[in-house]
């Protein structure tokens, strides 16, 4: 006969008061949730579009657009087709984002330091500018700009003429244009000499300081041979480059490179705008540096340089980077404001008059969002890389 | 009095010892000082007088603007449009109330110790909505009906920011508990609503909402156009809401957390009364924050056609019966908004401050 097995283990909870029961319970039910909340969306859209007689897919990318755009950065007229009119209007908003971040962290720093200043005039004024900026909304900054001081401009035969080559009017500001000729190459092979030979010093010097701790003046002779080869060269070739220079052509200017009033405008108010926040982070990273750290560098003999360069600001840098990030994710959203004033940008080109001739919203909506959510990720990716390298290396 | 006894130090000398410590501490500094107080003798002079001295502030119409200075009769004269829009004047009592309304609700919450300040805040937050709700569409009680296409003015700009965050409020707190979750497809489902909202500007959002959103709706069913910018503005800032909330969740030791446990809490009310409470306080002055920024944003809903103050301003100043009066428009408008967002700022500082229990480091 066999032995009965008795089991003594306590009895499991019901099957309704188990935790990993409920648990896959509920999620289960998220995710018929999300599947049919996403099915009943597809299908009203397509339903809908049936019935506008909107079509689908991705083939209006190649019809005409056959609208012209102000301002190009690849070459672009109206026999181009809609695919094309996406490439304008992501250059212009990456071009207006490029601008806007170098400028406003520029700015930002100078601003974020000048409110630390021993200077009371000066931080006073720096407080003042924080304070006013940033309480005020950035589309109104742009109007003003825009309306307000850029289209108040002389006209275009009335123009600010500055040196014969440099015109600003209420049509833009026009700048001379250089124009390589040939034998440029040899300027470009000196340009990349003097890199190489900066990395090749730098690489030597530190070699050389870590051996003997003899100091070699990196920046001064670097700053030296980067400006002295590519002008030797450039004398030696020659002078292969000639310059545009804009002129007055019945009632406008040709010629030379235009910088348009709307990229003006906008360059202005977003580079204004987000420098007071991050003049607020520059603060805020640079006290967050102990002063026992500035003093211990004294201490050690350091001039007030090199207490800056090498133990403030590398300590600063870890509390500033990922606020800073943030804002120059802000910056290239912020960018689509351009719409307002009619810059050609990525939602004003193609989220504007493609969406409005093709009525294809689903697809151009998904695209430009697509895009914003490609660069935010690769804005945040390389920030986190420099982030990684400047982080605090603990044991 | 005998020789080693120093008199005490010249009162008379302390703004010179001041200055020259403040102002003129070496060659760089002085030279710092003198260069932007002579930039600030030179702005402060012009812009006085166009501000007040040589400003026009009486008259009817753009003809008695005749000084060198700004026009502010153009501001006075169309102040009723930019506060309510195209709202028909004798009903503009019922926004009146709401203003008023308002103002009872959060005024005191300036003032500390002002008797029942907790239940007019709780007036405003909770109240104040389902009033607004009634009085200013109308339509029942006798209320004579006004389209929200009539709304305008400060009064939009108000309604957008306020309803903005009141409904972003629970469904940021929804999705921050979601995304602190243990389930992993819960979990997973709030990363990305909330990542994909916050990664896009609002102007994509907006222009979603008024171009999308008839797509996805069954046929027959639409919303107004101030409705679907409001489900937009709704959505988009209840991610950042989320990630706001998320930090002070995260904020909250462990030990919290298992002690709600090992009271048999179950997971709301572990949740309601030992954790929200805790991390809500934590982040006000993060959600005060996002409030700014939200209420500042309000401002491009002109972008896709509804006439918030901004919207009423833009539209007047390119009407051709004034000329040139674009700066005062925005002075106005930035003034408007500079009072609002300075002074919801303020007092975020010092609740922040009367808050502090000491938890943090």
């Amino acid at each position: 006969m066999k032995k009965q097995t008795i089991d003594t283990r306590p009895a499991g909870p019901k099957p309704w008061n188990d935790p990993r029961v409920r648990s896959l319970f509920f999620q289960a039910i998220a995710i018929a949730f999300v599947f049919w909340g996403g099915w009943v969306l597809v299908d009203n859209t397509l339903s809908n579009m049936e019935s506008r007689g909107i079509s689908t897919g991705f083939g209006f990318l190649n019809e005409t657009a056959g609208f012209g755009i102000i301002m190009n950065l690849v070459p672009y007229d109206a026999t181009m087709s809609y695919g094309r009119t996406f490439w304008v209007g992501l250059t212009n908003t990456l071009l207006v984002s490029a601008m806007g971040v170098v400028a406003a962290t520029i700015l930002g720093f100078i601003i974020g330091v000048a409110r630390l200043s021993s200077n009371w005039l000066v931080a006073k004024m720096a407080l003042v500018y924080i304070e006013v900026i940033r309480n005020i909304p950035l589309l109104l900054q742009i109007f003003f700009w825009y309306f307000a001081v850029l289209s108040n401009l002389p006209s275009p035969r009335q123009s600010v003429d500055v040196g014969g080559a440099l015109f600003l009017n209420n049509r833009g500001l026009y700048l001379p244009e250089p124009l390589t000729q040939e034998g440029f190459g040899i300027v470009w092979g000196g340009i990349l000499l003097a890199i190489a030979a900066v990395v090749g010093i730098r690489i030597w010097a530190k070699k050389r300081q870590l051996a003997t701790g003899q100091i070699f003046p990196t920046f001064k002779v670097g700053v030296a041979i980067l400006v002295v080869v590519p002008l030797v060269s450039y004398l030696v070739a020659g002078s292969p480059i000639e310059w545009d220079i804009p002129a007055l052509k019945g009632f406008n200017f040709g010629g030379g490179i235009t910088i348009i009033p709307e990229l003006a405008a906008l360059w202005i108010a977003l580079s204004l705008y987000t420098a007071s926040f991050i003049a607020e982070i520059v603060r805020s990273g640079i006290l967050s540096v102990s002063k026992g750290q500035t003093e211990a560098s004294k201490a050690l003999g350091l001039p007030n340089g090199l207490t800056l360069r090498l133990v403030v600001i590398p300590q600063a840098m870890r509390v500033i980077i990922p606020p800073l990030t943030s804002q120059y994710l802000n910056l290239v959203k912020n960018s689509s404001l351009a719409t307002a004033i009619g810059y050609p940008d990525l939602v004003a080109v193609f989220m504007g008059t493609t969406l409005n001739q093709t009525g294809q919203a689903v697809e151009v909506v998904a695209i430009t969002m697509a895009v914003y959510l490609t660069i935010s990720l690769l804005i945040s990716l390389f920030m986190n890389i420099y982030n990684r390298a400047v982080a605090i290396k603990e044991r | 009095m005998t020789e080693s006894t120093m008199k005490a130090p010249k009162k008379a000398l302390r703004p010179v010892k001041w200055m020259r410590e403040n102002l003129f501490s070496g060659w760089f500094n002085t030279a710092l000082t003198l260069a932007v107080a002579y930039l600030l003798v030179t702005s402060v002079g012009p812009l006085l007088n166009w501000f007040f001295l040589d400003a026009n502030f009486v008259g009817s119409d753009a003809s008695d603007c005749t000084g060198a200075g700004a026009c502010w009769l153009f501001i006075s004269q169309r102040l009723n449009f930019f506060i309510y829009g195209f709202y028909p004047d004798e009903l503009q009592w019922r926004v009146d109330t709401m203003f008023l309304l308002l103002a009872v609700a959060f005024v005191p919450q300036f003032v500390e110790r002002f008797p029942g300040r907790k239940w007019l805040g709780l007036f405003g937050i909770f109240g104040l909505p389902v009033v607004g709700y009634f009085l200013i569409p109308g339509g029942t009680f006798g209320l004579e009906e006004v389209q929200s296409s009539k709304w305008g003015g400060l009064m939009l700009t108000l309604i957008l920011a306020y309803i903005g965050i009141i409904a972003s409020l629970p469904i940021g707190i929804l999705l921050a508990l979601g995304r602190r979750s243990d389930m992993p497809i819960i979990r997973g489902i709030c990363v990305v609503f909330i990542e994909v909202w916050r990664a896009v500007p609002l102007i994509t959002v907006l222009f979603m909402a008024s171009v999308m959103l008839p797509l996805f709706l069954p046929e027959g069913v639409n919303f107004e156009k101030l409705a679907r910018a409001l489900i937009g503005i709704t959505l988009w800032q209840s991610a950042y809401m989320a990630e706001v909330i998320r930090g002070g969740l995260q904020a909250i030791p462990r030990g919290q957390y298992e002690a709600a446990d090992a009271l048999g809490l179950g997971y709301w009310r572990k949740m309601g009364l030992v954790i929200l409470p805790q991390a809500l306080k934590m982040v006000i002055p993060g959600i005060v924050n996002t409030f700014i920024s939200l209420f500042k944003d309000t401002t491009l809903v002109l972008i896709i056609g509804l006439f918030d103050i901004l919207g009423t301003v833009q539209s007047t100043v390119t009407d051709p019966a004034w000329q040139n009066v674009a700066i005062e428009g925005y002075v106005f408008v930035a003034f408007c908004f500079w009072v609002f967002c300075f002074g919801i700022s303020r007092y975020s500082q010092n609740l922040e401050r009367k808050l502090d229990t000491g938890h943090k480091t």
